[in-house]
């Protein structure tokens, strides 16, 4: 029990190295945040159901209680603050607009390395 | 305590390195079912629980075994059991962990595992079973651990250990009622529709998990100081022998009932499982060979002079295993799901990737196993020298 | 000295442990939000029903047309057609009379009730014995009386079909997408669904939310009637006073919301 003390601090090394070694190996690597591209129907329409700050900030929080919404709830619509109402559907109604799913979303999610697993099962009905 | 763990023969680490590798290959066909789903099983439309769920089942009864220790020598004083009820408590830990593994790998999102907490729905028999197999393996956990850390330092354990030990009797009896209830609700599986399913398991249990243990015990005898007791194992032998008697009578119940009736939606699964129906029958040999070995074991266990053989001792413990283990397990799997509800003969048989990850499984049980008892004797050597 | 040790490491596990949980949680916290109800609502032409049920005369049915209504369900709700027949993936499809009803077991009825081809599909229990069964609340009952699945949340662990007495459940032994043709969905308006989870038929509940009945319904040629059992104005109450219909299994108890024409009548 009394020579335990360079084995243990040697351990404890290791460890730290080990733990922060996904800062050393990405260190110096920094990628510029992607721009986001709009697409041109996103554009022309001028408007999102909620204003831009909220849906980048937010996005995601919308997209889950849309989803609990029409499918626990049966409600479909969603009404914002103009009184706009929408179809609560990540394919027939963001992607209608947002018809560019790989520079809209896939390029920031790459970026953030998120993986949401809404493409598994919701579709881009504009993708040929 | 732990560093018992590192401290082994060569024997000791040979056997961790054979279940590692056996694990490891395990994990990487499980990997496959991953990516790809579990599609890589024999599993249909039809028969939707197969070779996992048959392990877990027949696993649940092994980690209730033990109270077949625990009972006798905290309620009844059974004092031959006491050096060998940690032997008891470690087994249910093992058994226990396979069962939750099992449980992961039959799962079509294993991520998604925690939506049974979250979403807690007790209206749903898996959320209790969730619920009493996790308080079973802590109570085992602290209980065995508390008990071996007292006998290492000469000391009576804390009072609160007896009362977590009374309250673990109960919860053996739970986590296989409950699991027995996972089937025994559900209408329209006539098989398994039948309120005598979890006394059933209970006594199936009952028989398998002393054999495993008496098995364990002879391992044990047979590569350390320890010796867990003649006596001890004798008095085990009895009652594998009432229990399986017990599972066989409450078979023979079943049959009585469906086969008298003659309600052909309860007798069609059993024609399934013992003659087959129109060229299905894969499990045909697999029952009467389940069966024979049952009633061949009965036979022989009730002549005391056969049971208490040493030498007979660890056979029939296997012949009593490997009946039950069909029996429960492939048995009470395919029997439910075959013939279907709508009267199809959609047959059932485990593909190689499939007995791979099972056999993943229960290596890993057994290293878990292995540490374990390793600690335990180690101890019981120490105290002993 | 040791005991110090012991008690430093006790509490360093613990905590790694809780540090490991401590996201999950919050995680879920989001996980289980909604959107404030007022700021939702329904179509203006949404179907609004109380118990929603169906009447299948089976005389009207011919194989050709339960194929065409396989097909048409199948293909707007993406139903993969799956190489493997282990691996099958049904919603709506043709079941032989006696297979659809195992209880009726005379010998000697006429030929066109014992050959006829009877569509099953989910039966929308009044008492579900599937919802009972899921751990997670992934499928659940509608106030309308629709069994539903909620994909996002299943686990997979397929209770809901050993708990199903009539076969109505397909399990996603596969990513679906292996069943579709380029990977692509036939109707990219619908999701399709993940390897892993199960599903079964929602008796269209996106088409009665936007005001359109069952595509089922709407292609059997007048074979399958679709309606509110609770409004006593509808035509499935009218039909089901006039002729005689029966369910499936129903000693089980679970008042299946599908009822059965047999042999026919003159209805409608």
């Amino acid at each position: 029990m009394t020579n335990d003390k360079p084995k243990i601090i040697a351990g404890l090394v290791i460890f730290v190295i080990l733990v922060t070694c996904p800062m050393w190996i990405n260190m110096g690597k920094n990628k510029p945040a992607p721009k986001l591209e709009m697409a041109a129907e996103a554009q022309a329409k001028g408007y999102c159901v909620l204003p831009k700050a909220d849906m980048k900030e937010k996005h995601m929080q919308i997209l889950d209680g849309w989803r609990n919404s029409v499918v626990r709830s049966g409600q479909r619509v969603y009404v914002n603050d103009q009184g706009k109402r929408f179809d609560m559907s990540l394919s027939n109604t963001c992607l209608e607009c947002h018809t560019n799913k790989a520079e809209f979303c896939d390029k920031c999610h790459v970026y953030a390395s998120v993986n949401p697993y809404c493409w598994d099962c919701h579709v881009n009905p504009k993708e040929k | 305590m732990l560093e018992n763990a590192i401290k082994g023969t060569k024997n000791y680490w040979l056997l961790l390195m054979v279940l590692a590798g056996i694990a490891g290959v395990g994990f990487l066909v499980y990997l496959n079912q991953f990516s790809y789903g579990l599609g890589i099983t024999g599993l249909s439309r039809d028969v939707t629980w197969g070779f996992y769920i048959a392990q877990f089942t027949f696993l649940v009864g092994v980690a209730a075994g033990g109270v077949m220790l625990v009972l006798p020598y905290y309620l009844h004083d059974y004092k031959a059991f006491g050096r060998i009820t940690i032997l008891g408590e470690f087994l249910a830990v093992g058994a226990i962990i396979m069962c939750l593994l099992f449980i992961v790998a039959d799962m079509g999102q294993p991520i998604r595992a925690m939506n049974v907490i979250m979403n807690a729905t007790p209206y749903s028999m898996l959320f209790w079973d969730f619920i009493v197999l996790n308080t079973y393996l802590v109570l085992n956990i602290v209980i065995g651990w508390k008990l071996l850390e007292a006998e290492r330092n000469y000391v009576k354990p804390p009072a609160w250990v007896k009362l977590l030990i009374y309250f673990s009797i109960p919860c053996a009896f739970g986590i296989h009622t409950v699991t027995a209830y996972l089937y025994c609700g559900l209408p329209g599986r006539h098989f398994w529709l039948t309120a005598v399913l979890a006394p059933r398991f209970l006594a199936s249990a009952f028989a398998a998990g002393p054999s495993f243990l008496i098995i364990l015990c002879f391992i044990v005898r047979k590569f350390t100081k320890f010796d867990p007791g003649t006596k001890a194992m004798q008095t085990l032998m009895k009652i594998i022998t009432y229990a399986l008697i017990a599972n066989v009578f409450f078979f023979a119940c079943e049959l009585f009932t469906a086969f008298y009736s003659g309600i052909p939606s309860h007798i069609d699964h059993i024609k399934y499982l013992f003659v087959g129906h129109e060229g299905h029958g894969v499990l045909v040999p697999w029952m009467w060979a389940s069966m024979i070995l049952m009633g061949l074991s009965i036979c022989l266990l009730v002549v005391p002079s056969i049971r208490n053989d040493e030498r007979m001792m660890p056979v029939l413990c296997v012949m009593v295993f490997i009946g039950t283990w069909i029996d429960k397990g492939m048995g009470m799997m395919a029997g439910g799901f075959v013939p279907n509800p709508m009267h199809h003969y959609n047959e059932y048989v485990p593909t190689l990737k499939e007995i791979a990850i099972t056999l993943g499984v229960w290596a890993t049980g057994f290293i878990v196993l292995t540490i374990l008892y390793k600690i335990a004797v180690s101890i019981k050597e120490e105290v002993r020298a | 000295m040791e005991e110090n040790r012991r008690k430093f490491l006790k509490v360093a596990g613990a905590s790694a442990v809780g540090l490991s949980v401590a996201p999950v949680m919050k995680a879920h916290a989001i996980g289980e939000y909604f959107m404030p109800a007022s700021q939702t609502g329904k179509h203006e032409n949404a179907l609004i029903g109380k118990h929603w049920a169906m009447v299948i005369d089976i005389s009207k049915l011919t194989e050709d047309i339960n194929e065409k209504i396989t097909e048409a369900c199948h293909s707007a709700h993406n139903v993969p057609e799956l190489e493997n027949k282990k691996h099958e993936i049904k919603w709506i499809w043709e079941e032989h009379f006696e297979h659809a009803f195992t209880d009726q077991r005379n010998s000697y009825i006429p030929d066109s009730a014992k050959h006829s081809p009877v569509l099953v599909l989910c039966n929308h229990c009044v008492n579900p014995p599937c919802v009972k069964a899921c751990p997670t609340k992934a499928t659940f009952k509608r106030d309308d009386g629709i069994v539903l699945m909620d994909f996002h949340r299943c686990i997979g662990c397929r209770f809901c079909m050993a708990a199903c007495p009539y076969g109505s459940r397909s399990f996603n032994l596969e990513d679906p997408r292996n069943g579709l043709e380029d990977r692509k969905p036939k109707n990219p308006q619908f999701p399709t669904r993940m390897k892993g989870v199960v599903e079964k038929c929602n008796f269209c509940a996106e088409r009665l939310a936007v005001g359109q009945m069952p595509l089922c319904a709407e292609v059997s040629e007048g074979a399958i009637v679709f309606g509110d059992l609770e409004d006593p104005e509808s035509e499935v109450r009218s039909i089901l006073a006039k002729s005689f219909t029966i369910r499936r299994k129903p000693a089980l108890g679970t008042e299946p919301s599908v009822y059965y024409i047999v042999g026919g009548g003159d209805h409608a």
